[in-house]
């Protein structure tokens, strides 16, 4: 079951690419992502009945946190699928072969990941979804998409590399301490209270910077704004919600090994301080940023910060910080989907040239409002119950420094991006700017309309079985004082 | 032959002087080639009784980091008819004084590490810590593209080495899947080089300016 779940996306990945019509082929999409989505709650249910799910010895396991991310990535995958065909068609003079199989490619390798307990494989699946997705950046195949895939691939592979050498420093820290070396998650968590503390530090922050790089934290989050301002929506939705939160899972993983080991109180100071310098640096970049699509980029930099913040302040911000995950991925997806309608139906991403969106473009546009409104924090939307979550427990342990500046930044952040997407959506549309012949339709709509409907609910209600997943996976993380 | 050991870390680290110092591109890419070469035979040397697994290892090691990768770079440099690296960012001789400032440094800084007792005396962790900082050298201060993919096989070339310290802990799958995750992305690093070249008629990454704030 557990190798299903990789092997069904690649084989999918096969299949796409062995399809001969470019017209055809995208439809391949919503099926293999549905049959993922289908696999995966399956195999949620069935590890959840007390029989764990694992394989190759114990290198693969599905565990609480896996759960949570596995799961929203299937789910996340799946709406960005039923985007693709409307997206693909309006695109019909690309060639799409290479993007559709690289797109199941990188789902299977973001899926390996999760499962992945084993440090070395982790490793290898976290390299593997770069190289997967750099051909998808390159979609547009001109010159600025190329600068974007080489910015990507380079800084992303060298941020990895360093991960890498953080985990073998954690391999080493059990030789220094007379332990047989191990890379295996379990043992390492098992032995984690023996292991050298100064190799363990030096390690949590070459894994700290490693998948942070490839998270996209403050200052190693250069690559961003170029990768996400010129990868098609779809693409960004999955970088900006789903392979970040595999990047988050593997700081988590190597947070687990620093807290199992007592030296959690270092690493949370650490999580705080870069997640507080994210949310700075992204609304410093987001005031007056004139490319809404530069504009989203910084606003995943923002809420990456906040998610590693919530995991430095610790206790029930833990919880919030995984619901966060969630949220901020979902909303961007509204986003992402919705600021790629509006750039289809202009030619451009420019504010000087896109403005009065709501009249050429009404549901793109209405959903653009609406997810800029959930992105910021504002109620009923589901973000607004994870940041309050976060500023609660932060102000609940006495930590009035960081919850503090973290209700200042959201201030910051809602200015400076409000400005941006007001203009864009808002006044005449300019006269140089003719019609073209995109427009809003079912198939570009809807997925956008399901994200957003999926924001609303879980900012109303979250249902029992996530609710106790969630809590399951912030134990593990949980901090004892 | 553990004796062995030391001279040919020396050799990989004059190796890598190598790649700070030349500016004809084939010149480099021979230098990391020949360093390949040195670091896949070095298993046989720290782990004698290595067993048939490792002699594998060393034998897809040698292949990928001594004549797959380099030769492709050698496509890649063809392909885009450039041989030198005209006007770094550091001057040459600079970036061989940085160098040697930082192996140095790399000396100093790994006789305070903590190390096991069995690695204390090895010059194993200091050259990999040096070739680590070459590779970060060749990809901040180098314009071509292809320099700064020869300073990311440096970085691996580095952690690589550090990685011997641990052959027990490091199944073979995983090393296998390094080395093919190197080469793969070396070759999509390749390819983007072609279209580079093709879309600017140069390989140097200063042309690729536009995306700023």
């Amino acid at each position: 079951m557990i190798y299903l779940l990789i092997l069904f996306p690649l084989l999918m990945a096969a299949v796409a690419f062995a399809v001969p019509s470019n017209r055809w082929r995208p439809w391949l999409l919503p099926f293999g992502a549905l049959g993922q989505l289908g696999l995966v709650m399956a195999a949620i249910v069935q590890s959840g009945d007390g029989s764990a799910l694992s394989g190759l010895g114990g290198w693969l396991l599905l565990d609480a946190l896996g759960k949570v991310v596995l799961g929203f990535l299937t789910v996340l995958f799946a709406l960005c699928s039923l985007y693709a065909p409307a997206y693909l068609a309006f695109r019909a003079d690309r060639p799409n072969r290479v993007f559709c199989a690289n797109l199941f490619a990188a789902m299977a390798m973001m899926t390996l990941v999760t499962l992945s307990h084993h440090l070395g494989l982790m490793w290898v699946a976290m390299e593997a979804t770069t190289l997967a997705s750099a051909p998808l950046l390159y979609f547009n195949q001109n010159a600025r998409s190329l600068e974007a895939t080489w910015k990507y691939l380079l800084i992303g592979s060298v941020g990895i590399a360093l991960a890498l050498l953080g985990s073998f420093f954690l391999a080493y820290s059990a030789i220094k301490a007379g332990l047989e070396p191990t890379l295996l998650f379990d043992e390492l968590i098992d032995h984690a209270p023996q292991l050298s503390p100064p190799w363990l530090h030096a390690a949590f922050v070459l894994l700290f910077v490693g998948y942070g790089t490839k998270m996209g934290l403050a200052p190693m989050h250069t690559w961003k704004p170029d990768a996400y301002g010129e990868a098609p929506g779809i693409v960004g939705t999955l970088l900006a919600g789903g392979l970040t939160s595999c990047a988050f899972l593997a700081v988590l993983r190597s947070y687990q090994i620093c807290r199992a080991g007592a030296e959690a109180e270092f690493a949370r100071q650490l999580m705080i301080f870069i997640g507080l310098f994210s949310m700075a640096i992204a609304a410093v970049f987001m005031a007056r940023q004139r490319d809404f699509k530069r504009m989203l980029a910084y606003s995943s930099v923002e809420h990456m910060g906040i998610l590693v913040l919530g995991v430095g302040i610790g206790g029930l911000a833990v919880y919030g910080a995984l619901l966060h995950l969630i949220n901020n991925g979902l909303t961007k997806g509204v986003l992402f989907l919705s600021a790629g309608n509006i750039h289809r139906a202009y030619g451009s991403k420019r504010t000087d040239d896109v403005r009065g969106a709501i009249q050429r473009v009404p549901l793109s546009a209405a959903l653009f409002l609406a997810g800029f409104l959930a992105i910021t924090g504002s109620p009923p939307f589901a973000p607004f119950v994870s940041e309050f979550t976060i500023v609660n427990a932060a102000v609940g342990s006495g930590q009035f420094l960081a919850g503090g500046l973290f209700l200042l930044l959201l201030a910051i952040v809602f200015i400076g991006m409000g400005a941006t997407v007001l203009g864009v959506v808002q006044g005449n549309v300019p006269e140089r700017q003719k019609p073209n012949a995109f427009h809003d339709s079912i198939g570009t709509g809807l997925p956008i309309l399901l994200f957003m409907a999926l924001v609303l609910v879980l900012g109303i209600y979250i249902p029992s079985p996530l609710e106790s997943l969630l809590r399951e996976a912030a134990a593990l993380l949980e901090v004892r004082r | 032959m553990a004796q062995l050991l030391d001279p040919l870390l020396i050799l990989v680290l004059a190796l890598n002087f190598v790649a700070l110092g030349v500016s004809r591109i084939r010149g480099v890419i021979n230098a990391v080639a020949l360093q390949g070469v040195v670091l896949g035979m070095f298993p046989l040397l720290v782990h004698p009784e290595i067993g048939l697994r490792g002699i594998l290892l060393v034998v897809v090691t040698i292949a990928l980091k001594g004549l797959v990768i380099p030769g492709f770079l050698v496509h890649a440099m063809r392909e885009a008819q450039i041989q030198h690296e005209i006007n770094p960012v550091v001057s040459f001789i600079n970036s061989l004084l940085l160098g040697a400032f930082g192996t140095g440094l790399a000396m100093v800084f790994s006789y305070t590490l903590p190390l096991a007792e069995q690695h204390s005396n090895l010059l194993l962790v200091p050259a990999s810590l040096s070739t680590v900082w070459t590779g970060f050298l060749l990809l901040t201060t180098r314009r071509k593209a292809i320099m700064q993919v020869v300073g990311y096989l440096l970085l691996e070339n580095g952690i690589f080495l550090f990685g011997l310290l641990l052959l027990e802990a490091v199944p073979f799958l995983v090393e296998i899947g390094v080395l093919l995750d190197l080469f793969t992305g070396v070759f999509v690093m390749g390819i983007i080089i072609h279209h580079i070249s093709r879309e600017f008629a140069s390989i140097s990454t200063e042309r690729l300016t536009e995306l700023k704030e």
